[in-house]
């Protein structure tokens, strides 16, 4: 049974690997795409990858988190007003990200506490955090502290002949986060707990482990990324606007998805979550190239996000028969 | 004597309370003019006839996602839906699409219409047949769905200039407004096929326990599929309604945020988020309540804003009513006789 099951976890990494590869390949061969594109995908979707990794530890307990893309944007719009009145960098960050932390958390303790469904509450949570945005300020706000713009621009430039690609701090930084990520699942306690737990929450709470802790906690591990994730969005674009990352929490999900993250928990790779947002990159690169209209990017991901489940379900029904099979044989 | 004791332990019973005490709560603050009724060219005007005007829209909705919530299920994506039915109907009538229906404005309907119940049978297939969860499942087309109707439209925000159009939200007949019509004839419609037909209790069984209504032989199957394709031909339904009121297709804002309303409106009516037994008046009194809350609010002049986190906070609430985990704690003696 575990080697079956790590058996389709690399197959389903297999092809999505395979898909990026072979995106990046066709794109290098029809639109030219140099090492900066490759960059670009990193700088550009570094705030993607931190949310996504939040909503990764949600999806592998096979709960769910649709608050995120508000959550961003709340983050956002609420650092750019307190920086506007005058607040200093070191205080508002790490606001913030208590905020994010607390929510997520206070959603988790409804969810488990009361057994209330998970959509519910983060639906719940989507709707308030997007009002709340707009309660704070309708307009857009800019970013115009020093120490934001100096985060901001802060890069490393490389010189390949004539090409000068260029990774943002806050890129590296998400990096980090994901090999963080892929630490804590594999050699923390609560990392295989988290597995565990998705795997079967029965046979986890008989063995003794803390489900309900640990479903409290990815909650709040994902509302903490998903603020880390507007604390970056804001530095990308320093600004903050009530309406923008409407929908992200299809992105994040459908990167976690195309990666590989099985929807019913317990199956996953962070690595493979990460690559699910540069295939999202990818596409939205070439709907500029091409200059599509910029909705064709959702429509695309959807559809994308459509397959894989399709697949993963064809996967997993195989295996179903295969285990019958098996069982038959052996009585 | 015995029907009121009836009405009193129905499931429409809290809701129907709650609405009237709204209405009478209006009526004192307004000194009675909101009761006020007057009429005009034939016409009826007033705060209640606008109510309910106003409210069609979010009964259709009620009514589509009563039936998908009993079958234990969720539908996020009824406010894209709108936004397709509403740009499907607006670029047929413009001609823009499906030239050689010249425009018609049957034609426009009936392909919005059926657009939706598209959606809806798109949404089915991914429950049923692929056994998404509905959250995920509708949460695409509630993305995409949006997007989609961008490209029919082209990105713009299309108008339209058909006084038939027009009638669908700004129509009368014997002075009451047309929606409305739309409105009770489906209810009544719907009441009569749950009610006299296995239909309604096939549903809730589906909702209660699909495992165990399979073994009995229901085809939960078809029936998922059913529910989420009427709920997708009916938010198409109020997305032709809310298209006609603005006299044309805007898909940034047709049905934004709808789907938390129309989710409240069967909740308040008391139905179970969780599925199995529904009341699709009940649901209907939610939807009104919602709407005279709505009404309120904005003659008291509080931004709309705030009645968005209201409603978040309402939903919460609701669902922490109804958590049993939350009653066996708060009144161990009732749970105990249960």
């Amino acid at each position: 049974m575990k080697l079956k099951r790590t058996f389709s976890e690399i197959s389903l990494l297999t092809i999505t690997l395979a898909l990026f590869v072979i995106m990046y390949g066709a794109g290098v061969l029809f639109y030219g795409f140099r090492i900066s594109t490759f960059l670009n995908l990193f700088n550009d979707n570094a705030y993607l990858i931190v949310a996504t990794t939040g909503i990764f530890f949600v999806l592998l307990t096979g709960g769910i988190d649709i608050s995120i893309g508000s959550v961003v944007a709340f983050t956002c719009v609420f650092s750019a007003w307190l920086l506007e009145k005058g607040f200093s960098a070191g205080f508002v960050i790490p606001l913030v990200l208590l905020i994010g932390l607390a929510f997520g958390s206070l959603q988790g303790f409804l969810i488990v506490k009361f057994d209330l469904q998970p959509f519910i509450v983060t639906l719940a949570g989507l709707f308030f955090m997007r009002a709340l945005c707009s309660v704070i300020s309708k307009a857009a706000i800019a970013i115009k502290n020093p120490f934001y713009l100096k985060v901001a621009l802060a890069k490393i430039r490389f010189t390949l002949g004539r090409q000068h690609p260029k990774i943002y701090f806050y890129a590296l930084f998400a990096v980090a986060v994901v090999l963080g990520t892929a630490f804590i699942l594999k050699f923390t306690k609560f990392g295989r707990t988290v597995y565990a737990v998705g795997g079967s929450e029965q046979s986890a709470s008989l063995m003794g482990l803390p489900v309900k802790r640990t479903r409290v906690m990815v909650y709040g591990l994902s509302g903490f990324c998903a603020s880390l994730g507007g604390v970056i969005y804001s530095l990308y674009t320093l600004a903050g606007y009530s309406l923008q990352n409407v929908g992200m929490e299809l992105d994040a999900i459908s990167s976690a998805v195309i990666g590989g993250t099985l929807l019913t928990g317990g199956v996953g790779s962070i690595f493979g979550a990460a690559i699910g947002v540069l295939i999202q990159g990818l596409i939205q690169t070439v709907v500029t190239y091409q200059n599509l209209n910029t909705w064709w990017t959702k429509v695309t991901v959807a559809a994308l996000l459509c397959l894989f489940i399709i697949i993963q379900r064809a996967m997993s029904v195989n295996g179903e028969k295969a285990r019958k099979n098996r069982l038959i044989k052996a009585a | 004597m015995e029907i009121l004791q009836k009405y009193r332990r129905a499931r429409i019973f809290w809701p129907s309370v709650i609405f009237l005490g709204i209405l009478l709560f209006n009526t004192i603050i307004s000194k009675g003019e909101f009761l006020s009724i007057t009429m005009m060219d034939g016409h009826f005007y007033g705060r209640l006839v606008d109510i309910f005007r106003n409210g069609s829209k979010l009964m259709l909705l009620a009514m589509g996602m009563t039936f998908v919530i009993a079958s234990g299920g969720i539908d996020i994506s009824v406010g894209s839906v709108m936004a397709i039915s509403g740009a499907i109907a607006c670029s047929v009538i413009r001609g823009n699409l499906f030239p050689f229906f010249q425009g018609s404005v049957f034609f426009a309907l009936v392909l919005a219409v059926a657009a939706g119940a598209l959606c809806g049978a798109w949404n089915g297939f991914l429950v049923s047949r692929v056994r998404i969860q509905p959250m995920v499942a509708t949460l695409i087309l509630m993305v995409a769905g949006r997007g989609i109707a961008q490209l029919i439209t082209n990105g713009k925000i299309i108008t339209v200039n058909s006084p038939s159009y027009y009638f669908i939200n700004g129509g009368y007949i014997l002075g009451l407004p047309f929606p409305l019509y739309l409105v009770i004839i489906l209810f009544a419609g719907l009441l009569f096929f749950t009610k006299k037909t296995a239909f309604g209790l096939f549903l809730a069984s589906s909702g209660i326990n699909d495992k165990s209504s399979r073994l009995a032989g229901i085809r939960v199957e078809n029936i998922k599929l059913l529910v989420y394709v009427f709920c997708g031909a009916a938010a198409a339904g109020a997305g032709l309604i809310e298209s006609s009121g603005i006299k044309g297709a805007d898909c940034n804002n047709a049905g934004l945020m709808i789907e938390l309303d129309a989710i409240l409106s069967v909740a308040i009516g008391g139905n179970l988020l969780t599925g199995g037994r529904f009341s699709l008046g009940a649901s209907i009194c939610g939807a009104l309540i919602i709407q005279s809350i709505t009404t309120t609010i904005y003659a008291m002049g509080v931004p709309p804003e705030v009645i968005q986190l209201v409603k978040a906070l309402l939903v919460i609430t609701i669902s922490l009513i109804q958590s049993e985990k939350l009653s066996i704690k708060l009144l161990p003696a009732k749970a105990a006789a249960q």
